[in-house]
């Protein structure tokens, strides 16, 4: 087994508003093989999105593994709607990057394709 | 077998202009339909609230030229949705007389042009309201109450199909719509030519944004949707673009809160049994979307309401002494504004740049060690004179933050330039609500004319 940081397994790692209330995040990877891993291992959950982003699980109103496209999506709520006074991100497009550094445990047999990957 | 062919130029018409090139690729594949959205919430709440455009007219015509052309030159009508970012009645009259002009200019040969209308007036929600209707509010918000609506300055209510069919059983040529539903703007032609629901709007749903739905990602190429009784296939026309299976699921999610559900006018697409299939390296073919009526036809409401006139002011900090104790500089400038304008009836932010400007709270770093911050102050008051006074005190007093230790007591700040900068006034969504509708036409307005000629 190896530790891998998310950012080396992914080939996108986005946000963007969905509407002016919310702020969704995809994540999708470029292996089906690791994405299934990960997918029948729970390793990237509801719970650990939360605290990264110091949010209680009720703000993420969706959290699903969506397949057709190998990916992780999740969407949070907004605080307050896109663009009020003291926005910082009004598209929400720069949200993403503490989802980086997630470490996840594979076996070695899966990475012989990712060593050296880089987000795409 | 019925087909279908529309090609999608762009995913937010005069945002930025059009790539020519693979436009004209797909003229040559004779689209039964030229269509494009040229709104967004992205854009923030100011132009709608403002009732502004956040395109440059000249990208604007740009795209509307390329279009207009080319749907007279194939005689194939050609559509678009929420005019000019916000889709309101000043977008569409906007593009209408673009539209006019361009026919004078090329000698366009007569054509018949519908413009349907998209604001709602305070006082018929007003009355609504009055007389006891619910609004219900999306995503948590509370009930539409009457305080809301009247702080709104300006709303739009989101149409569907049934405004664009309308207007092409009429014999539209061009079709220059207010505030729509994105996927309405596609799905409409398609449902008028006899393409099933269960298609029509999943393919609305993936050529709204062009080429978003093919890789490597880029914006602004054209993208040709052949639609059939029980597929769409999906072709992007730049050289260096391929829909893959993945790429068109992939956009299936794009910015939208659900990846299986998508939520419209009158109903819902439920996207779980898509089956992706790739037919060649550059083309993809969808199978498998359903949509669904629900029984009560509701149509969305945006608003937006003016919170107050708002001020910049620019500050830069590199002592590290500073940076350390930042929070207690910042507390000071916040008392000495306190003390000038007491605890409320304005608004101040501090963006710190270098700690968490760009994600506030969610930022999970939390004791940063940066070299230097960039301070942003935000200043919102009810009048421009008060917004740049409370600025000019937040911001300069960073220069005076009285902190024990502080070595450089010539100045705790560095400024570009001693000077508040004057933004757009800010402006909230303070709508984002659903209302029940009998008829899905009653709260948009369809006219028509007739253009070119001349």
């Amino acid at each position: 087994m190896k530790k891998v940081p998310l950012v080396d397994l992914a080939k996108t790692i986005r946000s963007k508003n969905a509407g002016v209330d919310h702020i969704t995040f995809d994540i999708i990877f470029r292996d089906r093989e690791v994405y299934e891993y990960i997918k029948q291992n729970q390793l990237i959950t509801k719970e650990m999105v939360a605290q990264i982003y110091n949010i209680s699980p009720e703000k993420i109103v969706l959290f699903v593994y969506f397949d057709p496209a190998k990916a992780i999506k999740f969407t949070i709520r907004r605080s307050k709607p896109s663009g009020s006074p003291g926005e910082t991100d009004v598209m929400g497009a720069q949200q993403y990057p503490p989802l980086f550094e997630i470490s996840l445990t594979l076996p070695e047999s899966l990475l012989k394709e990712e060593g050296g990957g880089s987000k795409g | 077998m019925k087909e279908v062919k529309i090609l999608s130029p762009t995913g937010h018409l005069g945002f930025t202009p059009i790539e020519e090139e693979s436009f004209w690729k797909g003229v040559d594949r004779k689209p039964n339909f030229i269509c494009a959205d040229s709104g967004s919430c992205d854009i923030g709440p100011y132009p709608l609230g403002a009732d502004v455009a956040a395109s440059p007219e000249e990208w604007q015509k740009h795209d509307l030229e390329l279009m207009l052309l080319a749907s007279r030159e194939l005689d194939v009508p050609m559509i678009i949705g929420s005019a000019s970012d916000t889709g309101t009645n000043r977008g569409v009259n906007q593009f209408a007389r673009i539209i006019k002009d361009l026919a004078k200019k090329h000698k366009l040969k007569p054509f018949k042009m519908a413009t349907i209308y998209a604001d709602v007036q305070k006082d018929v929600l007003l009355k609504r309201l009055e007389k006891g209707e619910v609004i219900e509010g999306l995503h948590g918000r509370p009930p539409l109450n009457k305080e809301t609506l009247l702080r709104t300055d300006h709303i739009v209510a989101v149409m569907g199909v049934e405004p664009y069919i309308k207007a092409l059983e009429e014999g539209a040529d061009v079709i220059i719509a207010g505030r729509s539903s994105d996927v309405a703007v596609f799905a409409a032609p398609a449902l008028w030519s006899g393409i099933p629901e269960d298609i029509a709007f999943y393919a609305g749903k993936v050529l709204e944004c062009a080429s978003f739905v093919a890789e490597p990602f880029a914006g602004k190429e054209s993208v040709l949707g052949i639609l059939r009784e029980d597929e769409v296939i999906i072709e992007p026309m730049s050289d260096y673009q391929r829909a893959t299976p993945e790429s068109v699921a992939s956009h299936a999610m794009y910015e939208r809160i659900d990846p299986f559900i998508e939520w419209l006018p009158g109903g819902y697409i439920d996207m779980r049994g898509c089956v992706y299939e790739a037919i060649d390296e550059k083309r993809t073919r969808v199978r498998g979307s359903k949509f669904y009526r629900t029984p009560e036809y509701k149509i969305k409401l945006e608003g937006s309401g003016k919170v107050g006139e708002r001020c910049f002011m620019i500050v830069g900090i590199r002592d590290p002494y500073l940076i350390a104790n930042l929070d207690r500089v910042i507390e000071w400038s916040r008392k000495k504004v306190k003390e000038r304008f007491g605890e409320s009836g304005y608004e101040l932010y501090y963006h710190v740049y270098g700690k968490n400007g760009v994600m506030g709270e969610l930022e999970p770093i939390k004791n940063p060690t940066p070299h230097e911050v960039g301070i942003i102050v935000e200043g919102i008051a009810p009048d421009l004179e008060m917004a740049k006074e409370l600025t000019y005190l937040a911001g300069r007093n960073f220069l005076y933050a009285r902190l024990v230790g502080v070595k450089g007591t010539a100045g705790a700040a560095a400024f570009i330039s001693d000077e508040v900068l004057v933004a757009h006034p800010a402006y909230e969504w303070t709508i984002n609500h659903l209302i029940k509708v009998n008829d899905p036409l009653e709260l948009f307005e369809i006219k028509f004319e007739t253009v070119g000629g001349e």
